[in-house]
């Protein structure tokens, strides 16, 4: 996807992303989110992060690699390790890099 | 700025990775289109997605609805452009806060029903503030991006973004139900065509997740010692959702 389609995709994308923010504001009164459906929206950033994290680290080249020798699967859980216990974005991606370097560098000399 | 320097690194042109920070202004949608972009996915599914990562936004927008009320169709336009994660978290800690203030005056109650006071005023300083950074660090970001050479490995620097994302939001059992669902449906979808897999997994982790909210809704006391926890992640029931959805939304 290149060029005008991507253009268009794009400003797709914003007016999507606008008529959800705006819907409610001007609706108010007429429709109102059940407490299932705002328990339900809780659960999209658990489910998205996951979705795209878990084939990043186990399908790395596109296979299964569930081995010592997958560098991004280790880096990705020394990362997740700090994530999880300092909750800071910038520590986890700085440990994750350097994490995977070092790995890179041991497994290709 | 991050987001910035990853779109240099899966080749986006400059302008486009600009002009979405301004079109779509939304921070983890911006990064799973140019993950999503760069694996060569179709229009549809880029659109879809961003449906489904930006739908929580509903919540906002039904939140801070009473708010913003009273105004004028050309307020509520603005703001809704400007109603992004961080801005619905300050500004609605403010209208509560200031509303706690004033309750127990019946009166005051009253007269602001009659001619709300100027709030909006609040919302829109946070949200230009926030637009400004956003747009500002894009572009710092894509200057650094640009400059970085291939061959770093820095793609990686992208799902390790999500997984700082993914720690704060494992805060109850169904997150981590929804996140181990979809995180497994992903994996069996990776090799789907056009990259639906990755609907499909966001999906079924929703389905999973309200699936595990249902089961332990009746249970009061928290149900830590009733199962195994994944992850190792401590249950708190008490901290409510108000604000929690990638809440690093425009780092």
């Amino acid at each position: 996807m290149i060029g005008p389609t991507l253009w268009l995709t794009l400003i797709g994308m914003g007016l999507i992303t606008y008529a959800i923010r705006l819907a409610l504001i001007l609706l108010l009164g007429r429709l109102a989110l059940p407490e299932r459906a705002q328990r339900a929206l809780r659960l999209v950033p658990p489910a998205v992060l996951a979705a795209i994290i878990f084939p990043e680290l186990l399908r790395p080249a596109g296979a299964f690699d569930i081995s010592p020798g997958n560098a991004r699967l280790l880096a990705g859980l020394i990362a997740a390790l700090v994530a999880w216990r300092t909750k800071n974005a910038l520590l986890t991606i700085g440990v994750g890099m350097a994490a995977l370097w070092v790995f890179q560098a041991v497994y290709r000399p | 700025m991050i987001y910035g320097a990853l779109a240099m690194t899966t080749g986006l042109p400059v302008a486009m990775a600009q002009a979405m920070s301004a079109v779509v202004f939304a921070g983890s949608a911006q990064f799973i289109a140019v993950q999503l972009i760069a694996n060569g996915a179709p229009a549809l599914v880029l659109l879809l997605t961003t449906f489904v990562v930006n739908i929580r936004h509903l919540l906002y927008s039904a939140s801070v609805a009473p708010y913003l009320a009273g105004l004028r169709p050309g307020w509520k336009w603005l703001l809704a452009y400007l109603l992004t994660d961080e801005a619905y978290a300050v500004a609605i800690l403010h209208y509560q806060q200031t509303d706690a203030r004033h309750r127990g005056d019946a009166e005051d109650a009253e007269s602001r029903r009659a001619t709300p006071r100027p709030r909006h005023y609040y919302l829109l300083g946070a949200g230009l503030a926030l637009w400004l950074t956003w747009q500002l660090s894009t572009a710092l970001g894509i200057t650094l991006g640009a400059a970085v050479p291939p061959g770093w490995g820095l793609d990686f620097a992208l799902p390790l973004t999500f997984i700082a994302l993914l720690a704060p939001v494992l805060k109850d059992r169904p997150a981590i139900v929804a996140a181990l669902a979809a995180g497994a449906v992903a994996l069996i979808a990776a090799g789907w065509p056009y990259k639906l897999g990755l609907v499909a997994a966001a999906l079924a982790g929703i389905a999973a997740g309200a699936w595990a909210d249902r089961r332990s809704a009746p249970i009061v006391a928290p149900a830590s010692y009733s199962g195994h926890a994944p992850g190792g992640a401590v249950a708190r029931p008490d901290a409510d959702a108000e604000t929690d959805p990638l809440a690093q939304d425009v780092p």
